[in-house]
């Protein structure tokens, strides 16, 4: 049995406060790349009651996704916009998410990105989180960006870190650790990464801009 | 001198695309702080370095 939309707002307002929550459930957070940055962040967002999620990417779910991205072997060949919009309404049935099957690129984002407080920054390829990051800080000047960058390998969990860039630019990651030169991308790893990305989300929606 | 990811360079009077052009950065893959704020990629070639600017080369890695 699914709880109300009441129920389910006086949860998060006893877990929250009702301050707190009304600020989270008055946004709107982009997420661009929905692999393992991106769906860790969707669904922590989700969790903590963020009103609206903007889910970009342009790829399907694939079987070599499981190890660390939040899809089921049963979602395997869907787009990850609709497998984790199912999977996010299943945790979250009244969150307001808006799906965008594309690759974004210079000339698209603006469209789709415009009416975001908070951009996340979470593909893979590093021409494109450049691309995102100086798209974002360039052309939205009201939005602000969460971007990461190291992540990747068997290193300590300890060296994944958020700082300030500017005031609008928060990067979460360890900085060098490339897919390139690693072993890969494993999961706690990744979700540690995702988890300051969400964390400074939520901060940044509560005002809170010190790192 | 300018302070680039916090390290001292005789590098004031050259503009931001004449410093990147002698190192190593894959510029497709930066961005650029300066001062605080964000440098615009059309603005590398004309924003000359002064004395005591601090400057932050972003240069991103894979994964994600």
């Amino acid at each position: 049995m699914i709880p109300t939309e009441q129920e389910m707002l006086s949860a998060l307002q006893s877990r929250h406060g009702t301050k707190l929550q009304s600020k989270f459930s008055a946004s709107a957070v982009a997420v661009c790349g929905l692999g393992g940055l991106g769906s860790n962040i969707a669904i922590a967002l989700a969790r903590a009651g963020v009103g609206k999620l903007i889910l970009i990417d342009y790829d399907r779910v694939d079987i070599t996704n499981l190890h660390r991205q939040q899809y089921k072997a049963n979602q395997i060949g869907r787009y990850k916009t609709e497998a984790l919009r199912e999977n996010l309404l299943e945790i979250a049935p009244y969150i307001n998410i808006e799906t965008v099957n594309e690759r974004l690129t210079e000339d698209n984002f603006y469209g789709y990105l415009k009416n975001a407080d908070v951009v996340c920054e979470a593909f893979d390829c590093a021409q494109a989180k450049a691309m995102l990051t100086n798209g974002v800080l360039e052309r939205l000047p009201s939005c602000y960006l969460v971007a990461a960058s190291g992540m990747a390998g068997m290193g300590s969990p300890n060296a994944i870190r958020t700082r300030s860039v500017t005031k609008r630019f928060y990067l979460c990651g360890d900085g060098v650790s490339d897919v390139e030169n690693t072993m890969g991308l494993v999961a706690p790893r990744v979700m540690l990464c995702a988890a300051h990305q969400a964390q400074t989300v939520l901060r940044i929606i509560a005002g809170e801009f010190e790192v | 001198m300018v302070k680039v990811n916090g390290v001292e360079l005789d590098i004031a009077g050259k503009t931001i695309s004449e410093y990147l052009a002698c190192t190593d950065y894959d510029t497709t893959r930066i961005a650029v702080e300066r001062n605080g704020e964000i440098v615009f990629k059309s603005q590398y070639g004309e924003t000359v370095l002064k004395d005591e600017d601090s400057l932050e080369v972003v240069s991103f890695v894979g994964g994600g």
